[in-house]
């Protein structure tokens, strides 16, 4: 199973991703009908990109009344179904994260869905901050990141510059 | 009708009489001068008397987007301030990044015309279309971040801003117009105008949507054009890794580096300031402006010795030559903290630095008495300069109030005004003609004083081979050529960077995607071509003769002393008659009526 990957470190705040994905899911450029949403702290200039984690226990589809949230065995992902929406907004209530949105009209829920495995957001985000990758890569990712840093840190130490 | 990319409406701000008016876009307009720049100008040209005080409530201020903000397509997302501008009464028109822009279209709003005076100090409040005049009498006086940060706070928190700092509020000739708290529409006095009028800022926040004419044509220009970037080792390389500051060690190995107010041009020490030691030495992360594929932005922060603790955006390249290498200053962490100041108090980075380079030739000259100055201003003393341009901030002596207007205004007070290093009175950038032939042909013609972002001849003169930086031939061509192109590429919304990659047909691409009208590379460059006579007409009225079409005498008189390009001076007579020629212009820097007949511009003529 894929998933999207978001590393803060890296977002440079252009918020291309918000755009993309509403221009994807409603052919009109709008982010507050983006499913990912980018956070800008402009104190210290911060960028922190959010989106729907897709979790493995969804609260927002334990509130939902109607099963309008259903989290899709297959797929791994949580779905929205639209037409079984009552718009109670309880779901927004629910998610920890905040990533259960509402458009910009104020009355429909948008959720992200991997744009069916080919993330309209990832393809413009030219610094790598949103990706998408299989979930036990990411692991493994994290962990050669690790290794490599104990890898230059013993080279050094061979060099006697860093005892 | 028009189908996408503009939201079709203009605000009409009155300050004397806090009362707002919507107007409709005008379509022909749309279609002959685009949006931003073009169309920002032709209302200045048909609302404003090119002859009237630029402080003065008669004049306007036009804030204004392209069809290409709030897009996807790369680096959209620009706002352009035009007015007359007050450091030398030429047309203005100045543009930033950051998010305001795309903002301010899901407002509704394409652009914002700003007329009148408030009698009292007020921001304006546009909350999804609805416009509130708010007292700013707790605003007046702060420094730009400070307003930032207390708008949003007073407003909504994800609400973008354009404010002004102290220096725009003094009226500064060298004042710019701030946005987001740290990206700068910098230059020819914009700021000076806004607070003039009382206006200390604007705060916008919409929900609405931008359309495009043809979804999947412009889907498709957007992931070609984006592809183009990547794939372009300045945009994806360079830029990305050492911001615009990777240019520092490029030009000054061309010894084309003004240094000590352009008594040389080459900095041996140079490295100590360039992108590189910067990255290394302060950056925190990059920073990307609305949709930017780029990210050349700096954000950084200074980790040791005095000003430790500080942290801002930026320098940009230009700013570290100002504040650097024009000042014969090398320590990069107070080139640093003076380019923060300069964003805090909202001064112009180049024309402040350059100022104090000015200051500091008079005073080792002796032509400014020792008695003037509130600190030795030596070249090289970077706390003379941090100290400097707190003074021009403050504006709290004599000292800080002659150099807040200017190099021009300062050199001519103390009876010397060669030493200035502009053109139309406004501060040259860093590259140094006498290296760089045709980067002084666009300084001596650009349309709103020295600039290189007019037509950037540097791409081609150093950046790309092609044309050899110190030959005269094809200068004139390739000036014209480019500042045709930004004229069309500023007024869409698009940063001038893309222009690395992205050629006329590409914008015009994305251009005629967006907004569904027909436009070749040829209409492209046409329309930046009736931008560009458009400008000077308004300029020609305003009094500028083709007589200020021309550079300081030390650049066109005085060898440079050492480096590579030791031995050169700028012979801008060999290119300028060319020049005018290629534009249809006569001899005395005056469009023919024949050009303007050709270009739809009689109506102005």
């Amino acid at each position: 199973m894929k998933v999207l990957v978001l590393e803060p470190a890296k977002c440079t705040g252009c918020r291309a991703c918000m755009d993309a994905c509403s221009f994807e899911k409603s052919g009109v450029f709008n982010p507050l009908d983006s499913r990912v949403n980018v956070i800008t702290f402009h104190e210290d200039l911060m960028f922190v990109p959010t989106v729907c984690s897709q979790c493995e226990t969804p609260y927002c589809a334990q509130v939902c009344p109607t099963a309008a949230l259903v989290r899709n065995t297959t797929t791994g992902l949580v779905d929205f179904l639209k037409e079984k929406c009552i718009g109670c907004k309880q779901c927004i209530v629910a998610c920890p994260w905040g990533s259960i949105r509402i458009n910009h009209l104020g009355k429909e829920i948008i959720k992200c869905d991997h744009c069916s495995g080919d993330p309209a957001c990832v393809k413009v985000c030219k610094a790598e901050a949103l990706t998408y990758v299989e979930v036990e890569d990411v692991v493994a990712s994290k962990q050669q990141g690790v290794a490599q840093t104990y890898r230059r840190i013993a080279a050094e130490m061979v060099k006697g510059v860093n005892p | 009708m028009i189908d996408g990319g503009y939201q079709g409406k203009i605000l009409r701000v009155n300050l004397t009489d806090h009362v707002v008016k919507e107007e409709a876009l005008r379509e022909d307009w749309a279609k002959r001068y685009i949006g931003g720049r073009g169309y920002g100008t032709r209302i200045i040209c048909d609302e404003v008397d090119p002859k009237v005080d630029p402080l003065a409530p008669e004049n306007k201020v036009v804030i204004a987007t392209g069809p290409l903000d709030g897009t996807t397509a790369p680096s959209s997302g620009r706002v352009m301030v035009i007015t007359k501008g007050p450091l030398n009464g030429t047309i203005a028109c100045s543009n930033a990044g950051g998010y305001f822009g795309p903002m301010l279209k899901r407002t509704g709003y394409d652009m914002i015309i700003l007329e009148g005076k408030s009698s009292e100090p007020v921001y304006l409040w546009i909350n999804k279309g609805k416009v509130e005049f708010r007292d700013a009498k707790h605003l007046w006086g702060k420094l730009v971040n400070e307003s930032d940060q207390l708008m949003r706070e007073e407003t909504h928190l994800e609400a973008e801003t354009m404010e002004i700092g102290p220096a725009g509020e003094k009226m500064s000739m060298i004042a710019n117009v701030m946005f987001n708290g740290h990206r700068a529409s910098g230059r020819t006095g914009v700021g000076a105008v806004v607070g003039s009028k009382n206006l200390k800022g604007i705060v916008v926040r919409g929900n609405l949507g931008v359309t495009v004419a043809d979804h999947d044509k412009f889907a498709e220009a957007v992931r070609a054009t984006r592809e183009i970037l990547a794939q372009n080792p300045v945009a994806s390389g360079g830029l990305p890794l050492y911001g615009t500051a990777v240019l520092v060690n490029i030009i000054n190995s061309t010894g084309s580096m003004p240094v000590r107010n352009a008594q040389d041009a080459y900095l041996p020490e140079a490295d100590k300031i360039s992108g590189e030691t910067l990255r290394t030495r302060n950056l925190v992360r990059n920073e990307g402006c609305s949709d930017c594929s780029i990210a050349c932005g700096r954000v950084t922060a200074i980790k040791e010795g005095k000003y430790k603790g500080e942290h801002g955006g930026g320098p940009e390249w230009e700013s570290i030559w100002s504040l650097g290498a024009m000042c014969g200053n090398s320590d990069l962490d107070a080139v640093t903290m003076a380019n923060y100041l300069c964003d805090r108090y909202g001064l112009d980075t180049i024309s402040a630095g350059s100022t104090v380079a000015c200051a500091m030739e008079l005073y080792e000259k002796g032509y400014m008495p020792a008695k003037d100055a509130p600190f030795p201003l030596r070249f090289g003393d970077a706390d003379a300069v941090v100290e400097s341009i707190r003074a021009m901030g403050e504006q709290k002596d004599e000292f800080g109030r002659l150099l807040a207007q200017g190099s021009y205004r300062l050199a001519e007070h103390y009876g010397h005004p060669e030493l200035s290093m502009s053109v139309k009175k406004q501060e040259f950038p860093a590259y140094d003609p006498r290296g760089i032939k045709g980067i002084g042909l666009e300084y001596a013609t650009s349309n709103r004083g020295a600039c290189h972002v007019r037509g950037y001849t540097i791409a081609a003169e150093i950046l790309s081979p092609g044309l050899d930086r110190l030959a005269y031939e094809g200068k004139a061509a390739v000036t014209k050529f480019l500042q045709d192109l930004t004229a069309a590429l500023d007024s869409t919304g698009t940063c001038l960077f893309t222009t690395f990659g992205l050629q006329a047909k590409d914008l015009a691409q994305l251009y005629s995607a967006a907004t569904g009208f027909d436009c070749d590379d040829k209409e492209f460059l046409k329309i930046g071509e009736r931008i560009w006579n458009m400008e000077k007409l308004f300029n020609l009225k305003s009094g500028l003769t083709g007589k200020d079409d021309t550079l300081p005498p030390r650049i066109l008189n005085e060898p440079i002393p050492s480096g590579p390009s030791k031995g050169e001076i700028e012979e801008l007579d060999k290119m300028l008659g060319e020049y005018y020629s290629l534009r249809g212009w006569g001899k005395d820097s005056v469009p023919t009526k024949d050009r303007l007949k050709d270009l739809g511009l009689e109506d102005l003529s």
